[in-house]
């Protein structure tokens, strides 16, 4: 009897902390944002906390912590009297909270962008959108970094640093669609490793090695580009539109942050 | 018979003594001859059982005995560590890492002393460092677990492709693995009683975590089915089942996967979309299915993208 009453209690003050627990979450979910990123990344720039320009798409448990399908959505489409410049990803309690900055252009049809990224922590992920007008909107989502035996840094290093710089697009279909979006994907093979920091345990230093810099172009003139940082998963995936006028070649340029550069073409026809 | 008794008498006793952090005993069953099974259970690690959820034991020689996966935390390894002390007079000589994952090497501290020697795959330490910083914050957070990087010990004796360690009067094969449940594998085996200690190689009942290469996986499995071992251990399910057929359910799965995503990813669908959809119906067939299941997707999907 007496320990069904110590139980009882013993839940009660579960539940009660669990309740305490979450206020606290709630209240402290923004602060790293308001109190240090906002400022470094932004300025004193006013930032819109609405959904009118993008949305953002991200689960609310990352079932593999090392490849969260992330996506974002533009309200509008490109144009060149109304269009996003840049959208800008940030990961709250990630070691580096920075995560992605892409660049559109009114050529880009939709800035829409896919992505897969790596959540150390549970977190909030925001998209900063700047429109060409130099307005900033935000959106912004929360991530359980998920439970079980998985760690955000990638199944198997090996086989991505083996083909490093092997990249390819990949179309919806086999043909493009003249002068309407097209949507593209492109995979760039690179193992984006946040380094050893426990060199004592494997008594091998290795330092991060990430992929940083990705530009694309179709016919030489720019579709997208971006500066990227480690949260990015092994074998960035990166998946967007383009407005193609007629056959031509897709390029990628991808730089990481020792220096490697790899570039890519690939042909595209209606 | 007498000596057998005593032996039992004093497990028994042992046992009850060694109570962990979660308030139950450790128990262990003799699946062959000198080989000994704690079983785990089928939950996610949480602050109820601290990460004790693999199933660990013990293989005893003549002349020592080998720890094969030391515990989800280092309570469970003084656990194990007191119970192998209560049942022989040998010494430990070898804590043999089946892996990098916490459920499977976080009793390793309690095993520390001179003349023990942790056995790991040749990618362990690179496994286990890269993986540290992480797995500390979580043990604290989701497992109310304090641990140090001293906690975190790494392999003495190194696993390159195979190595034999002879316990006295009993030889065990280690066999280090190409990339399949994660990519710094190792299985046992027990030569006296073709016992085939498969750590996470082996999931049965426990939904298959792909942490290292689906195909990797299946092909390893292709190479240990043909093993004429009588007895296989898996790291999550029964303390020890019939091989090769206990690895029929979960070469299914992982198959079952493979053709699923493939097909997928040749008719240029999505990640997310493969997340959602894929292999739902053998969702009855396994525990722990919503917890790891679309994150198998995720990993194998990345992995499988890259085969053409």
């Amino acid at each position: 009897m007496k320990t069904k009453i110590y139980i009882k209690s013993f839940c009660l003050l579960l539940v009660g902390l669990m309740f305490v627990n979450m206020a606290l979450a709630a209240g402290e979910e923004d602060a790293v944002w308001n109190n240090a990123l906002k400022q470094k990344h932004f300025g004193d720039r006013a930032i819109d906390e609405s959904a009118a320009t993008i949305e953002l798409t991200a689960p609310y448990r990352a079932e593999d912590p090392a490849l969260v399908p992330i996506s974002i959505t533009a309200k509008t489409p490109q144009t060149p009297g109304n269009y996003i410049k840049t959208i800008t990803l940030i990961i709250d309690n990630n070691p580096e909270p920075f995560a992605a900055a892409f660049h559109f252009t009114p050529e880009s049809g939709k800035a829409d962008i896919a992505t897969r990224l790596r959540f150390n922590a549970y977190t909030n992920i925001r998209a900063i959108a700047e429109t060409n007008d130099g307005k900033l909107s935000m959106v912004k989502a929360f991530v359980k970094a998920s439970g079980g035996c998985s760690a955000p840094i990638g199944a198997d290093l090996e086989a991505a640093m083996a083909r490093m710089g092997k990249m390819k697009f990949k179309l919806e279909g086999d043909k493009i669609v003249p002068n309407q979006p097209n949507q593209i994907q492109l995979l760039v093979s690179h193992p984006s490793i946040s380094g050893m920091q426990m060199d004592q345990i494997s008594r091998q230093i290795k330092p991060a090695h990430f992929v940083n810099q990705v530009k694309v172009s179709f016919n030489g003139k720019p579709v997208i580009s971006a500066e990227t940082d480690i949260a990015l998963s092994t074998d960035p995936n990166f998946r967007f539109y383009f407005v193609p006028d007629k056959a031509g070649e897709l390029k990628a340029e991808v730089k990481d942050n020792l220096g490697k550069e790899f570039s890519y073409t690939q042909a595209v026809s209606p | 018979m007498f000596k057998r008794l005593l032996c039992f008498a004093i497990f028994f006793f042992a046992s009850v003594a060694l109570v962990p952090a979660n308030g139950t005993e450790l128990s262990l069953k003799e699946v062959a001859p000198g080989v000994f099974v704690h079983q785990g259970v089928h939950a996610l690690p949480d602050r109820q059982n601290q990460g004790e959820i693999a199933n660990i034991g013990f293989i005893v020689g003549e002349r020592c005995v080998a720890v094969v996966d030391s515990g989800g935390s280092p309570a469970q390894g003084r656990a194990l560590k007191a119970a192998i002390k209560g049942m022989t007079k040998v010494p430990i000589c070898h804590v043999i890492n089946t892996h990098a994952h916490p459920d499977h090497i976080y009793g390793n501290s309690a095993f520390k002393e001179p003349g023990v020697a942790f056995v790991g795959h040749r990618k362990l330490a690179q496994a286990m460092a890269a993986r540290a910083p992480y797995f500390l914050e979580k043990a604290g957070r989701d497992l109310g677990l304090v641990l140090k990087q001293e906690d975190f010990i790494a392999p003495s004796q190194i696993v390159e492709s195979t190595l034999e360690l002879d316990l006295g009067g009993r030889k065990l094969t280690l066999t280090a693995h190409g990339p399949a449940h994660t990519d710094n594998d190792l299985s046992v085996f027990d030569d006296k009683t073709r016992t085939l200690w498969l750590a996470d190689l082996l999931f049965m009942g426990h939904l298959p975590v792909v942490d290292g290469s689906l195909s990797g996986w299946l092909k390893e499995l292709a190479k240990l089915t043909k093993i004429e071992a009588k007895l296989a251990i898996p790291g999550h399910g029964p303390v020890a089942s019939e091989w090769p057929k206990a690895a029929d359910a979960e070469i299914r799965y992982l198959e079952m996967l493979r053709n699923e995503i493939r097909v997928y990813i040749k008719q240029g669908k999505t990640m997310e979309q493969a997340m959602a959809e894929v292999g739902q119906s053998g969702r009855g067939d396994w525990q722990l299915f919503d917890d790891f299941h679309k994150r198998n997707i995720a990993t194998a999907f990345a992995e499988l993208e890259w085969e053409d």
